[in-house]
């Protein structure tokens, strides 16, 4: 088996769905188990996944979601993204998938650096305080280009 | 596939795992590690026994369970098997490649 040619991955998690923070987590996670550099710039929406108040209260999408197998007006009833959501994360707990706040904590000891938008953190009238204490800093998108610093980079939009 | 470990016919994977525990020995252990370019030191072998217990003991390994372990922290994990550390560790151990996503 040689070794991967990916030598870093860059996400850029731009929306706050439960299934699209998990689907950038699992990926850098598993960056980092294959001995591949990963980091996360959370920009715009995905902002939400970094807010201290707000990251254990993120959820699934029930509209707008085909793979839901619900019609979209059934989807928009009060209290279905909440049972959608709950019923999702029980099944992630039965394969020990940790909840957001403790998957962060596993990326950040992992090696995984976690960015925040600068213009997103303007935009939404955030702070530092505002947002984990696990964050490796706010950048500019320019700032997290620079970061494409070697060859074998990949740079994925979530 | 068949290879020769510190001195031990062995039957191995594609990917370098042994197949059977049995033939496993510290040597052959040491060997590996010297392949992924790590010298083996006591606090590896205290993580490495701590794995073959786990796989005995038929609990799945993944990085969430290195942590809730009580025996090292994910980020000692990684200082001690660079560049792929369950991936590296187990294959010291001579149990299987675990098969988990986290």
């Amino acid at each position: 088996m040689g070794k991967t040619v990916i030598k870093k991955m860059l996400f850029v998690l731009s929306k706050a769905t439960l299934e699209n923070a998990y689907a950038a987590f699992i990926m850098a996670n598993g960056a980092r188990m294959e001995g591949i550099e990963a980091e996360i710039f959370f920009t715009f929406f995905g902002l939400e996944a970094i807010q201290t108040k707000k990251l254990n209260k993120l959820s699934v999408a029930t509209v707008g979601n085909p793979a839901m197998h619900i019609p979209t007006m059934v989807g928009g009833l009060p209290g279905m993204e909440g049972f959608a959501t709950k019923m999702m994360k029980k099944e992630m707990d039965k394969l020990d998938m940790p909840p957001v706040d403790e998957f962060l904590e596993i990326l950040s000891a992992s090696g995984v650096k976690l960015w925040a938008c600068k213009l997103a953190v303007d935009m939404f009238h955030l702070s530092e305080k505002d947002l984990i204490e696990d964050l490796d800093g706010i950048l500019t998108i320019g700032d997290f280009y620079n970061r494409a610093d070697q060859e074998g980079t990949q740079l994925l939009f979530i | 596939m068949e290879a020769v470990l510190a001195g031990n016919k062995v039957n191995l994977t594609e990917d370098g795992y042994l197949v059977d525990f049995s033939q496993w020995t510290k040597e052959i252990g040491t060997e590996i590690a010297k392949q992924e370019g790590i010298e083996m030191t006591d606090r590896h072998w205290e993580v490495i026994k701590w794995i073959q217990e786990q796989v005995k003991a038929d609990n799945a390994l993944s990085v969430r369970g290195i942590k809730k372990s009580g025996v090292l922290d994910i980020k000692e994990f990684y200082a001690l098997f660079p560049g792929g550390p369950l991936k590296i560790s187990t294959k010291i151990a001579g149990v299987p490649k675990p098969k988990s996503c986290i």
